[in-house]
């Protein structure tokens, strides 16, 4: 039950971009086609999956025993970014399709602020090892579904009629606003 | 006396021209998330400017050694290592704001304004430039970050800095200081900050074709004469 509640927490409740501001780059960046916008929100699922996991472990095990917890900055961003890398070289040589599908979102993950604020919370909210996987994947599925919404919208948008002054981002922001508001009618369900 | 010149229209570039937030959209999360009140958003651009001055300035000095594959992680490593600096100065001089600014500090390190300015401006000029360009697109960032905590602290709890400004009567629109009231504004504000731009564009397009049949007139009336 405790982990339900996480995940649904992670996903709907706090979601990560709408109510925590993380990710918005390529919330704005990647949300003009749905398909593509999907596709980025699968690779960063993935990659804040395998985050929480190795970031749990390396702080567990190895900062907190050595003290060294002042370095957790340094040490988180540093993981992240071999692993994306490595992430991108796995799925190149194992799957084909999956690279041409995920490949060129995958860089862009390193900077993505979503993916460091889930290791920070997970040290923040001391959680346990299986609760920091849940939250990862409630994480990303937020992440997904947020960015899966605003692409529909946007793509909605392209017909419609906008002021010249309010084309691209300022659009997408009062759009993303609007739903904000509406994610705020999930706060009191937990 | 050019090299001067030069060296201050760096710095003001970041002020308007190229605003970091208003017209190339980085930094985006701070910019939203910490802005409830125009404290905090001074605050988070202070942090910002100091992280992006002295990673600028080591980034110039050293940027002939970094092999260009590993020039990101470096960049990240030099970033993460201010930013540590930052948060604990913070925590010891300042808990209260370093409190209400919480994980929002250590995000510091993935702030694509700062790496995107290491990227396309530190690692091809010298250091002097850097960091006046770096304490440009500083202020740029605390301009925007003060204007819109200003206006959602204004409207959304009728003080400014702590003072009070309006009225007991006005009743505060709670939404200002949500989630939702920081997208709102930003959004209008950018529409706003475009519009102003792209008068001044239309102003001097005019401007520039008007100079130019200005100049055509004396040119033609002898043509004619000829004929």
């Amino acid at each position: 039950m405790e982990l339900v509640l996480i995940f649904f927490s992670a996903a709907i409740v706090n979601n990560f971009v709408l109510s925590y501001f993380l990710g918005i780059c390529p919330f704005i960046g990647v949300s003009n086609k749905l398909s593509s916008a999907f596709s980025m929100g699968m690779a960063t699922t993935f990659v804040m999956v395998i985050t929480a996991i190795v970031s749990w472990l390396i702080y567990h095990l190895i900062l907190v025993p050595f003290d060294l917890e002042f370095l957790q900055y340094v040490a988180f961003i540093l993981v992240i970014a071999s692993l994306v890398q490595f992430v991108e070289m796995f799925i190149k040589k194992v799957s084909q399709p999956l690279y041409r599908a995920l490949g060129i979102f995958l860089p862009l993950i390193t900077t993505n602020c979503a993916i460091l604020g889930l290791a920070l919370f997970l040290v923040l909210r001391d959680y346990s090892f299986v609760e920091s996987v849940i939250y990862g994947v409630g994480a990303g599925a937020g992440f997904t579904l947020a960015i899966s919404i605003m692409a529909g919208i946007r793509e909605e948008l392209d017909l419609a009629d906008i002021p010249k002054a309010f084309q691209g981002a300022p659009i997408t922001l009062v759009v993303a606003g609007i739903l904000a508001l509406a994610f705020m009618g999930f706060s009191g369900m937990l | 006396m050019k090299s001067k010149a030069t060296l201050l229209k760096e710095y003001t570039k970041g002020l308007w021209e190229n605003n970091p937030v208003f017209k190339q959209v980085l930094g985006m999360c701070p910019t939203l998330a910490v802005t409830v009140s125009a404290i905090n958003g001074i605050a988070m651009a202070l942090a910002t400017t100091f992280v992006l001055v002295f990673s600028s300035a080591i980034i110039s000095l050293i940027r002939k050694l970094i092999p260009t594959q590993v020039r990101i992680a470096s960049y990240i490593v030099i970033i993460a290592t201010f930013v540590t600096i930052v948060d604990l100065v913070m925590k010891a001089q300042f808990p209260e704001i370093s409190k209400s600014l919480g994980p929002y500090i250590p995000l510091i390190v993935v702030n694509c304004l700062i790496l995107g300015r290491q990227e396309s401006f530190s690692s091809k000029n010298t250091v002097g430039r850097s960091i006046v360009d770096a304490l440009g697109m500083g202020s740029g960032f605390l301009i925007a970050l003060f204007l819109l905590g200003g206006i959602r602290e204004i409207i959304g709890s009728r003080t400014l800095l702590g003072f009070q400004v309006l009225p007991d009567f006005y009743e505060p629109w709670l939404i200002m200081i949500l989630p939702a009231g920081a997208f709102l504004t930003l959004g209008l504000m950018m529409g706003f900050f475009n519009n102003l731009s792209l008068k001044k564009k239309k102003k001097e397009h005019d401007a520039v074709v008007r100079a130019h049949f200005a100049k055509r007139k004396p040119i033609l009336a002898p043509e004619g004469g000829i004929e």
